[in-house]
């Protein structure tokens, strides 16, 4: 296994010693004399400006850079995505499920008022019916209890015009019995019965 | 100098080890502590993600959780800069972000002597870089022709500015795999020799006698720039992504 040093130009200055120490202890005593005090073995660099080290940084970085984009791209954004992208058409899709749900409510109750009005009116109109049918038997026996009452008025009415009318008639028989009595009293004479009741005066009907 | 008396440079934990020597075709592909770093965060990233999704929750459980939301995090950072037709350019993106996030991260795990941080090494930054603007010209290109050179042409200025604004368009063009590389470099870079010069402190003062009263003042620093340091990785892998997605989306929507 060849050792080789990225640590610093010195390398060779080390090269002497061990190659499995240098590799060891290399970076360790090679940086002592590289930091702070510059450049006094000669060679020696600031570690990130030193090329040596170049192209094994930059061919692991492409390895592990490519790979990363690879696994990245393909398997790990891709199934973050889908899982996002499913919570987001699930949660959509609840709120869908709930807007609908919430329409379903407003129509139910728009329902529900909509029989209720119905039936208050359908309430009102079986009372307004029922209140007219009353007052029309109302004023209907009414009328017939009128009626009845002037019929019995004019039946007692004529009654008494019977009444009267026989009265006054038995009181001209009367008076014209009075008056032949009278005149037999007085003059002797048989008058004819005729002859007085068309005397009297008024002869009442 | 804190690196005499203790024996550790702030750059000792810049330096590649190599574990393994491999050569391919005269091209060294040794495995180093850097390869190492890269294969264990593309173990971590694809371990995650594709254990804490294998059960498809409906209600996610809190791995998958996490990684849905790392998941809609850069999905929208896509949409929002480069629009839903930028959504082709997501898994590059999404990688990006990640390997560079949990690179950072990982090396802000102390581990003595083993503590490596792959983003603080410019040949790193700039591939990545050189990867994004490599792909936003040739996607342009593609997609717009030679129409795509239009993204240097100002809209709504008069045409006596072109010959000064069209360089500075070219520019600022050209710069972009700078800056974008050489900020993820130097902030990583930065960020942990200010750690590791703080914590050296700590070791000093309290070797040096009397001062060693001083101790915490350091100690306290360093426990504020860890603090700061991790939202930096953070950051840093935010602002790498943020601006790839800039840049790509002059590719897609051709001039400005």
């Amino acid at each position: 296994m060849a050792e080789k040093s990225h640590t610093t130009g010195t390398a060779g200055a080390q090269g002497a010693q061990d190659p499995h120490s240098a590799a060891a202890a290399g970076a360790h005593d090679v940086t002592t004399s590289t930091g702070a005090r510059g450049d006094a073995h000669g060679g020696s660099t600031f570690p990130p400006f030193n090329s040596e080290t170049f192209a094994p940084q930059l061919v692991w970085l492409v390895l592990t850079f490519t790979l990363l984009y690879v696994l990245m791209s393909r398997l790990v954004l891709p199934r973050i995505g889908e899982i996002i992208d499913e919570r987001r058409e699930r949660i959509q899709r609840d709120l869908d499920t709930a807007e609908r749900l919430k329409t379903d409510t407003d129509k139910a109750i728009a329902n529900y008022e909509k029989a209720f009005a119905d039936a208050r009116a359908n309430a009102g109109s079986i009372a307004r019916e029922t209140r007219e049918k009353l007052d029309q038997k109302v004023s209907a026996r009414q009328a017939a209890a009128d009626a009845d009452n002037s019929a019995q008025i004019a039946a007692a009415e004529k009654s008494i015009q019977e009444t009267r009318s026989k009265a006054l008639a038995n009181v001209n028989e009367i008076a014209a019995e009075v008056a032949g009595a009278v005149i037999k009293q007085l003059i002797n004479t048989d008058v004819p019965a005729s002859d007085i009741r068309a005397a009297l005066p008024g002869r009442a009907s | 100098m804190a690196a005499d008396g203790h024996g550790h440079s702030p750059i000792e934990q810049f330096e590649i080890k190599e574990l393994l020597p491999i050569d391919i075709f005269g091209i060294d592909a040794s495995l180093t502590n850097s390869g190492a770093y890269m294969l264990v965060a593309l173990g971590l990233i694809f371990g995650f993600l594709y254990f804490s999704t294998g059960g498809r929750s409906l209600v996610p459980t809190r791995l998958q959780s996490i990684s849905e939301l790392i998941y809609e995090f850069v999905a929208n950072t896509v949409r929002e800069n480069v629009g839903s037709q930028g959504m082709q350019f997501f898994p590059l993106v999404f990688s990006l972000f990640i390997f560079v996030l949990v690179l950072n991260l990982l090396g802000m795990i102390p581990i003595p002597g083993v503590t490596f941080t792959v983003t603080s090494h410019i040949a790193i930054t700039a591939s990545l870089a050189l990867m994004v603007i490599s792909i936003v010209v040739f996607y342009g290109l593609y997609k717009h022709g030679l129409g795509f050179f239009k993204i240097f042409v100002p809209s709504g200025v008069p045409l006596a500015l072109y010959p000064l604004l069209i360089p500075i368009e070219i520019i600022s063009f050209i710069s972009r795999p700078i800056s974008l590389s050489v900020r993820l470099f130097a902030n990583m870079l930065a960020g942990h020799i200010a750690l590791k010069i703080f914590a050296g402190f700590i070791g000093v003062l309290l070797g040096a006698g009397v001062w060693a009263v001083l101790a915490p003042l350091p100690l306290a620093l360093t426990v504020a720039l860890t603090a700061l340091e991790v939202l930096v990785a953070v950051l840093q892998a935010y602002v790498f992504a943020v601006l790839t997605c800039i840049y790509l989306s002059d590719a897609v929507h051709g001039s400005h």
